[in-house]
């Protein structure tokens, strides 16, 4: 498809020293701050992890074993651990690894730009998550409840329970974490949409674009229409707390259903944020390792525009149990049902690509194969929930949990995953060893498939989410989920060290260490690239691909 | 203007817009749930039914309190039968059991969900707030009456009885004083 005349190798260009500490704290580089992002969700990840860890301890069998008021605290600390696995996860592992970290370092490749629009904008994007993450990881050291420290109230942060359940500072910390948040997420949109629309080298229309870009596009627009009404929500309940406002408390005509319909206008349009980075990695691996273009371009295109706008207008399903009019009801089931239409078109299409293609099952190549089939899972699962007769039935239970680990933390992550393999070698330069990422994979896979395929069956027995203790009858599936959390964590050392192994040995990777079917700009590029690159415009050859 | 700012103020209005419109949310959902009833919201009405049916319906009261409000608050009633469009007239008793002046609010919502726009209420003690002198009892009266519409509307025409439900909420003393001044 994409294919540059004229690149400019200069390999040995004014690339400071990685151990100069300005070139990072002043970076203006796309892929330095990039890679920033990358570094930054890694130890969030593995941060989030860890709790995910505490929760499955907790959970392995019935009564409480940590949380007991020992040195991990007690049941409100186990809550607090939710709480913050939530929002660590989504703000600070899938969101700057998928459009911080990968979107900033190949969205202006890809393109054929030099950097981004804005250069510095973007290092005040990045430096604000640190300060977010440190705002959000205090909170959980200081007074949330009268008498435990933390915010306990889940990451939907629903009041009552976040403004008088928690009188004390730790929400406060929170809201002011989730703000700078925001704020660094809309920061980095406009500059993407700026970038996208403005930077493109000559001959790349928009209809010519790598979908990963059009991925990254879908995905800041998203944010920037809906992070604000988070804002909007968060700055109320900051102002009901601590000013005497009554946007949420009924004694003063305020109405506490108001912020679950504000919230979750944001909160809908997020998943599919965390989402659609990764249906854009996906869509160029699959094409790269079946040595064929995406089938369906156009329909890939705007299958991803139709589940931004539809994601948009379906919120309420996440509230069937509020006690909604049938009629509202029947329309949110059938919108959200809308739904599986542009999603079944991007797997079918997906599908499509590698039938008939020259497929190779290169490591990256398994994760987008395990991401179609577990993100299959996780939509078939969602297909069901969108019935708002069954919604009833399974509101707040595993089942719930299950859905959504299936998309996120089984679909976005594989993503992720696919996407660090794919590329890796050009990031880095450097070959890592395949045996470790295969290795990588098959833990990951089963692992993860442990714990949360379980978690199906307890959801439909009626366990409740958020409870750091169950029934006696529970316990079968809770250990079998627990014993996969084992298999994943082991496949996350198997990680770290594919990581250690690729930097110790230092095997060069070339330009394009995948071959033909890679054909985006930055394989034309050196591994890895020049510090600046395309300071003259590539040209954009259009072979008539798609 | 560089066509690249141009990009970026026009990106950047959009979340300045979308930031707005959650706070045109708070009165714009207010407004939709008066209009539409939703989650139970009841109607006011300034004058009685233009006519009366035969058909009758039961409204059932119910009263609670939110635990940290030190007031004893029940229907005199629990339930009464009247025609569509009759007016009914029912008092609520509300005592308050503390040593101190306390200002509370009633919240209100009618079950089903489905049947509070056509519940229309000419005169009630959730209307404003209520302060009640240490030990005072008060008898609280509502008049209402359901609209014969109730009848002839395909989603409500099987309903049967309704429950009009209140509960008190503790109103803070700053909100008082903003209300009526410092006393």
């Amino acid at each position: 498809m994409a294919h540059a005349a004229h690149t400019d190798n200069d390999v040995h260009s004014d690339r400071p020293s990685i151990f100069n500490p300005w070139r990072w704290l002043n970076s203006t580089n796309h892929k330095d701050i990039g890679t920033m992002y990358l570094i930054f969700a890694i130890v969030a990840g593995l941060v989030g992890g860890g709790m995910s860890g505490l929760m499955r301890w907790e959970l392995m069998e019935p009564g409480i074993q940590v949380f007991n008021g020992g040195m991990w605290g007690d049941a409100h600390n186990y809550n607090v651990v939710i709480t913050m696995h939530g929002l660590i996860m989504i703000f600070f592992m899938v969101m700057p690894a998928l459009i911080g970290g990968f979107g900033n370092w190949f969205v202006p490749i890809m393109i054929g730009a030099p950097d981004m629009a804005f250069p510095r904008m973007n290092n005040i994007s990045f430096w604000l998550m640190p300060a977010s993450l440190a705002l959000g990881v205090l909170s959980t050291f200081v007074p949330g409840t009268g008498s435990g420290n933390g915010f306990g109230g889940s990451w939907v942060l629903y009041p009552p329970l976040s403004t008088s359940g928690h009188p004390g500072p730790a929400m406060d910390l929170l809201i002011l974490s989730l703000h700078i948040a925001g704020i660094s997420s809309i920061l980095g949109s406009i500059n993407f949409i700026t970038t996208i629309l403005n930077m493109r080298a000559p001959g790349m229309t928009m209809f010519k674009m790598p979908l990963f870009v059009w991925a990254i596009f879908y995905t800041v627009w998203l944010l920037v229409l809906s992070l604000p009404v988070l804002a909007g929500a968060l700055t109320m309940l900051l102002t009901d707390r601590n000013f005497g406002t009554g946007f949420f408390d009924p004694a003063q005509g305020g109405d506490p259903v108001m912020f679950q319909h504000l919230f979750w206008f944001f909160g809908h349009p997020e998943v599919y944020i965390l989402i659609l980075p990764g249906f854009g990695i996906v869509s160029q691996i699959i094409s790269t390792f079946s040595k064929k273009p995406v089938f369906g371009y156009l329909g890939m295109v705007f299958a991803m525009g139709m589940i931004g706008f539809v994601g948009f207008i379906v919120w309420a399903h996440h509230m069937f149990t509020v006690g909604m009019d049938v009629n509202l009801k029947a329309y949110f089931v059938a919108a959200t049902m809308v739904i599986a239409v542009p999603t079944g078109i991007k797997i079918f299409s997906w599908i499509a690509t590698m039938w008939g293609g020259s497929i190779r099952f290169s490591v990256p190549m398994m994760w987008a194969i395990g991401f179609i089939f577990v993100f299959t899972i996780g939509g078939v699962t969602g297909v069901a929930l969108a019935n708002s007769s069954f919604d009833v039935i399974v509101h707040d239970t595993y089942y719930v949990v299950a859905h959504f680990h299936y998309t996120m933390s089984l679909g976005a992550v594989f993503t992720i995953f696919a996407g660090f393999y794919y590329w890796l070698p050009k990031m880095s330069g450097y070959k890592y060893n395949s045996f470790l990422g295969t290795v990588h994979f098959w833990l990951t896979f089963i692992g993860v498939n442990t714990v949360f395929f379980p978690q199906h069956f307890l959801g439909l027995q009626g366990m409740p989410r958020r409870y750091v203790d169950y029934a006696e009858v529970f316990a079968y599936f809770n250990k079998i989920s627990t014993i996969g959390y084992v298999i994943t964590a082991v496949g996350v050392l198997v990680f770290l060290l594919m990581l250690l192994e690729c930097f110790i040995m230092k095997r060069k990777a070339g330009n394009n260490p995948w071959g033909d079917g890679a054909d985006t700009l930055e394989w034309t590029l050196s591994s890895p690239p020049p510090f600046h690159q395309f300071s003259e415009p590539p040209v954009f050859e259009d072979k008539g691909g798609h | 203007m560089a066509s690249k700012t141009k990009i970026a103020l026009i990106a950047g209005f959009a979340p300045l817009a979308m930031f707005g419109m959650a706070f045109a949310g708070v009165p714009l959902y207010k407004l939709f749930c008066e209009k539409t009833g939703y989650n139970g919201t009841t109607s006011i009405a300034k004058d009685a039914a233009s006519e009366v049916l035969s058909r009758q319906i039961k409204i059932r009261f119910d009263a609670n309190i939110m635990p940290n409000v030190p007031w004893r608050f029940t229907p005199e009633q629990s339930e009464v039968s009247l025609r569509l469009g009759e007016n009914g007239l029912a008092f609520y008793r509300v005592t308050n059991t503390s040593d101190h002046p306390i200002t509370a609010v009633a919240n209100y919502n009618v079950t089903p969900h489905k049947a509070a726009i056509y519940f229309q209420k000419l005169e009630c003690f959730c209307f404003k707030n209520q302060t009640l002198a240490a030990g005072e009892t008060r008898e609280m009266p509502v008049i209402f009456y359901v609209d014969p519409r109730l009848a002839s509307d395909e989603k409500t025409k099987e309903i049967s009885q309704v429950t009009l439900s209140y509960t008190f909420f503790e109103v803070p003393k700053q909100t008082v004083e903003l209300q009526t001044g410092p006393s």
